[in-house]
């Protein structure tokens, strides 16, 4: 029998401690929707995603009033749109079928304008990756993800080349907000329910709900509890509190599996931050020990938590996939945009985290004048320590149009405010407009 | 099917009273029922079956909610499985 003090454990990490279930995200298959004739294409794509998703919200919402657990978004993924949209050419098409079925069903966004282009690019993908600012910015709620490397395949500098361009283009096209809706991957995950990088991979099924757990609140929340214990501790407390944070996920994400009639896919054990106070990965870090994040000891650190909520997570879950780790998104996270505020946190120092955590260089901004050029190579780094590290890593970057160094750029909700960040002076265009492949790396003798 | 319903707040005369009226009025059973002061809350937990009840948990629980706002305390009422699956494995 359950008793008092673990109830109101439970009761407390909700309500004051901003445990949540960030996201139910249901992926389609969009096979079914391939025609020649590009409306038909559209028209097909919308009917599927109204039908499939259209009771989401209803259900989400169901569930945590019944459970007493927010659950923050409802979202749909996709098969790629380069796929989906090979035979008839008609992407951009797709993409604004999707926005109004966005729009029809109430869900927050739908993730799947998707390109997959690590090795090699057919012709049909390089006229996608020309519609990404014109979809991105004349739609709402699509998600635009295009993965350019792999640990198997290398680094595709062609595609990072033009997704530089791309970006800098969405950013003009779009006052900057647009490019919070793209994300570059390096060994993109087919099962991630998180934006801007969710899509439905081919290796996936037809109607799957995959669930994003968060609770950096919960986590910090019960590091103030061993502030004089050893380190060894610290990563004891992290993993048990993953694992009673996943399983809440797993519970939520069954239910919803059940009542949307669709298949359990996976639970993605991420630490997921929001710009709210107490609800912050940076937190976490500096309770640890650190004066501020971005100090020396801060990658370290990082690892640990990254690693802790994996162990604990894996247990509690019976699927899980996704990224799963600790999300360091600058706009995103209190503790993060203020580091960025007092200096401590440079661009630099976020590419090393970036080494040891989940994601990337995520919703940052840079200044509106930087060079495509630059924006490429920065992609092509953290294309770098994802493929010789054999991890996804990713970049969402915003170049502030109008704005430099110091300015701070405010997407609202979410998304939160990004203080605009430094980036090397010195040009990579000669490096970048080689193009070519970098050969995958070799996988013995590592050192 | 079981709830678990949740009262935090300052002790006062009446609580169980007042939230028991209610539940028996939605035909919801209480199995047990224990409080105590945690961190300086008054926190009583009431181990419900709703099975006989025609309102679902999230109506149960709009309906505990505004009982509570009545007399200044914090209700809420959950699904079981959500301690469930948290505590026990």
């Amino acid at each position: 029998m359950l008793n008092t003090s673990e109830i109101f454990e439970t009761v407390s990490m909700i309500d004051s401690q901003n445990l949540d279930v960030r996201t139910i995200t249901m992926a389609l298959s969009l096979f079914d929707c391939i025609d020649t004739s590009a409306k038909k294409t559209a028209d097909k794509v919308y009917e599927k995603i109204v039908r499939r998703a259209g009771r989401l919200v209803e259900v989400g919402e169901n569930i945590a009033a019944e459970y007493g657990v927010p659950i923050v978004n409802k979202r749909v993924s996709v098969t790629p749109v380069s796929l989906i949209g090979a035979a008839s050419g008609g992407y951009i098409e797709i993409a604004k079928a999707m926005d109004r079925a966005a729009s029809a069903t109430g869900i927050d966004f739908i993730g799947g304008y998707t390109a997959l282009v690590q090795k090699a690019m057919t012709d049909g993908e390089k006229a996608f990756l020309d519609t990404i600012p014109e979809a991105i910015a004349g739609t709402d709620k699509v998600c635009c993800s295009v993965n350019v490397a792999s640990t198997k395949s290398g680094i595709n500098l062609d595609a990072i080349g033009i997704m530089g361009k791309k970006i800098t283009e969405l950013a003009r096209l779009s006052n900057s907000f647009g490019c919070g809706k793209v994300v570059v991957f390096a060994n993109a995950v087919e099962d991630n329910p998180f934006m801007a990088g969710a899509f439905n991979g081919c290796g996936e099924g037809d109607a799957v709900i995959n669930v994003g757990v968060s609770g950096p609140g919960v986590v910090k929340c019960a590091l103030e509890k061993v502030k004089d214990a050893d380190i060894t501790a610290v990563a004891e407390t992290v993993k048990k509190t993953a694992f009673k944070i996943t399983r809440v996920g797993q519970l939520v994400a069954r239910e919803a599996a059940k009542r949307l009639q669709a298949g359990f896919g996976i639970v993605d054990l991420s630490l997921a931050p929001t710009p709210k106070i107490g609800d912050s990965v940076a937190h976490i870090l500096e309770e640890m020990g650190l004066e501020s994040v971005g100090a020396a000891g801060t990658t370290a650190c990082l690892a640990l938590l990254n690693d802790a909520v994996k162990k604990g997570g894996i247990m509690a879950s019976d699927s899980v996939g996704g990224l799963s780790g600790a999300f360091i998104p600058v706009s995103e996270d209190i503790g993060m945009i203020n580091a960025v505020r007092k200096k401590a946190l440079s661009i630099e120092k976020l590419e090393a985290m970036t080494a040891v955590c989940s994601v990337g260089l995520d919703m940052i901004a840079v200044p509106g004048d930087t060079s495509a050029e630059v924006i490429s190579a920065i992609i092509a780094d953290e294309c770098a320590i994802g493929v010789v590290n054999n991890k996804t890593t990713a970049v969402r970057i915003i170049p502030a149009i109008g704005k430099k160094v110091g300015d701070e750029i405010d997407f609202g909700g979410l998304l939160g405010t990004a203080p605009v960040m430094s980036v090397s002076a010195y040009s990579p265009a000669k490096f970048i407009n080689r193009g070519g492949h970098i050969p995958a790396p070799l996988h013995s003798n590592k050192n | 099917m079981k709830a678990i319903v949740t009262v935090l707040g300052h002790d006062r005369v009446g609580i169980i009273s007042e939230i028991s009226k209610e539940l028996a009025a939605l035909k919801v059973n209480i199995e047990d029922i224990s409080q105590t002061l945690m961190q300086n809350y008054f926190v009583m937990i009431m181990m419900t079956d709703v099975s006989e009840s025609p309102q679902t948990i999230a109506q149960i629980n709009a309906r505990l909610k505004a009982v509570g706002e009545k007399i200044g305390l914090d209700v809420r009422v959950q699904h079981e499985d959500i301690f469930n699956c948290m505590h026990r494995i």
